[in-house]
């Protein structure tokens, strides 16, 4: 395959891994968050650590790469653990300041710390592999495995709750505070692997890489696709890594006519591509029952207010 | 006499304002009882009180005997007490029947990682999750609307999809704040069959705050009158319909 073309499908492999736990927490637990690239430093540079060659300028510990994505993920999550310890009780807004807060803090602390290269990046090591396209591929699967499999447990349906009405979740005997714990921690994972992988393909990571415009990136590609969608997710952050790239032709105005495309597509879809939906057998069955339902409510009051006037 | 629920001394301040100050009630087990008076004479406090959604400033609540002031929400759900919202508060982009599947979660109790490897467990439990909730909408005739989003159903429906959610926890107490509001006088006659019923089918104690004093009247076996945050009488609808206190606070010395 074209390196070119393998290139951006790895990218946004990488990307979904991220997005689709931005997607657990905010589509389906609805907290939103602009740090997760702070995470997915976390995950970078720990990775990096693990995985990077001891031969080198900024030496590692030169374990494989499947040692790099489970410490790294570990890492992000464990850190996750502690911001939502602090700031999971804080409602709405303030939750989402504090995350943008804590992902600026993440990438000045290795902006600073000169034992991984500080502002000045850290080279990883040799040439990218494109044999990597399948840990990306495997790691994809999992992740939508696994955000699909909790999202259709009772365990998924209290996230949902609590995004749907915190107080009526609560009275309903949801432990709001666990579950949202348990959408983060789950989510900076996701975001730490795939920082990780992202460090991978780049072979050398710097601090700006991870500045809120990541962040930023990662949550729009998640409102794109739709909130409360997996399907949504994986088309959003494919759709939108590439779309840059188609827009290369328009060379320096390139970013205007990305931020212009996602500004018209959402105004004329504002739940996103496929909000609140999911492209499988299930859930086309779903969509159809619940149009049938509508029609069947409509028709009623229509014979009603026909009955109300006769 | 000891009831199901002891709220003895509750007191609640906002700053200087008790919203709630020093009342004491019982509620009889298997009963349906009352909690009327004007507006912001603090019932819904009171619910607020009973389920930990507010923090108790002094006082205590307690249910089948054991203490429950100042418990989390969720922990006093476990307990078997749920109730209703006086502005409806479903799950409105999730239909009927995952309103009601979503609730009966405390049924279950397969952990995370069960789910996410769909053990044996996850799936025959889930099974049984999805029954009950089918049943539930059956048995309360929602059945035909199971696919219909929250927020697309006629306000009526709203109301009792949120009373079937509640019955969904298998609840001991359940607490109606203002069922009937906004309904007409048919569909309130329906919704008095319907808590009769429920309360006899569920074996549940219900505790009700209504304005709709000939529903009140005539479904409550005892009330409990509140005026400005305190208790103002107590007993059968007859006493308090013959209570000159209660028909002055609530209707202004003058009468009907």
């Amino acid at each position: 395959m074209d390196s070119y073309i393998l290139g951006i499908l790895m990218l946004a492999g990488i990307n979904l891994v991220a997005v689709l736990g931005l997607s657990l927490l905010t589509g389906f637990t609805g907290l939103f968050s602009f740090g997760h690239a702070g995470f997915m430093a976390i995950g970078a540079y720990v990775g990096a650590f693990l995985t990077v060659s001891p031969a080198r300028d900024v030496p590692g510990l030169g374990l494989p790469l499947v040692v790099g994505i489970l410490g790294g993920g570990a890492a992000a999550g464990i850190v996750s653990w502690l911001v939502g310890r602090i700031t999971l009780n804080l409602k709405g807004d303030y939750f989402c300041i504090a995350t943008l807060g804590f992902g600026e803090a993440i990438r000045l602390v290795f902006n600073n710390v000169q034992r991984f290269g500080g502002s000045r990046g850290w080279p990883l090591g040799a040439t990218r592999n494109p044999q990597d396209i399948w840990v990306i591929l495997l790691v994809d699967v999992v992740a939508i495995l696994l955000v699909a499999n909790l999202v259709r447990s009772r365990h998924g349906r209290n996230m949902i709750a609590i995004r749907e009405e915190e107080l009526a979740a609560q009275v309903t005997g949801i432990n709001v505070f666990r579950y949202k714990m348990v959408s983060l921690v789950t989510s900076a994972v996701l975001a730490g692997v795939a920082g990780v992988l992202l460090g991978d393909y780049l072979t050398f990571i710097n601090p700006k890489i991870f500045n809120l415009t990541k962040s930023t990136e990662l949550i729009i590609i998640v409102i794109f696709g739709g909130l409360g969608s997996i399907s949504g997710s994986v088309l959003g952050a494919l759709l939108l890594t590439a779309l840059p790239e188609v827009l290369r032709f328009f060379e320096i105005w390139r970013l205007v006519f990305y931020g212009a495309a996602v500004i018209l597509i959402m105004i004329s879809r504002p739940q996103g591509l496929l909000g609140g939906m999911e492209l499988t057998p299930a859930g086309i069955r779903k969509i159809l029952a619940e149009r049938r339902a509508r029609q069947a409510l409509r028709a009623e009051a229509a014979r009603e207010a026909e009955g109300g006037s006769r | 006499m000891s009831g199901i629920l002891e709220v003895k001394g509750l007191t609640k301040r906002f700053g200087g304002l008790a919203a709630v100050d020093n009342v004491s009630f019982s509620v009889r087990e298997g009963g349906i009882s009352g909690l009327i008076g004007p507006n912001g004479a603090g019932k819904t406090t009171i619910f607020n009180l009973i389920t930990g959604v507010y923090k108790v400033t002094e006082g205590s609540v307690s249910f089948s005997g054991s203490e429950i002031t100042n418990m989390e929400p969720f922990r006093i759900a476990d307990r078997g007490i749920t109730r209703t919202f006086q502005n409806i508060r479903l799950f409105k982009n999730l239909t009927v029947y995952e309103n009601v599947l979503t609730a009966c979660h405390m049924s279950a109790k397969y952990s995370i990682p069960e789910a996410l490897l769909r053990l044996p467990r996850y799936l025959r439990e889930e099974k049984a999750l999805r029954a009950k909730a089918e049943d539930l909408l059956s048995i309360m005739g929602l059945t035909e609307r199971r696919d219909v989003q929250a927020n697309n159903l006629p306000y009526g429906l709203q109301r009792r999809l949120e009373i079937v959610r509640a019955l969904a926890l298998d609840p001991k107490l359940l607490l109606l704040d203002e069922p009937a509001a906004g309904m007409n006088p048919d569909e309130t006659e329906q919704l008095m069959r319907l808590i009769s019923e429920i309360r006899t089918r569920f074996k549940l104690t219900v505790l009700v705050i209504e304005h709709h004093m000939d529903l009140v009247m005539r479904l409550c076996e005892s009330i409990v009158v509140l005026n400005f945050g305190q208790k103002l009488a107590e007993g059968t609808a007859d006493e308090i319909r013959g209570d000159p206190r209660v028909v002055e606070a609530y209707l202004g010395s003058g009468g009907n």
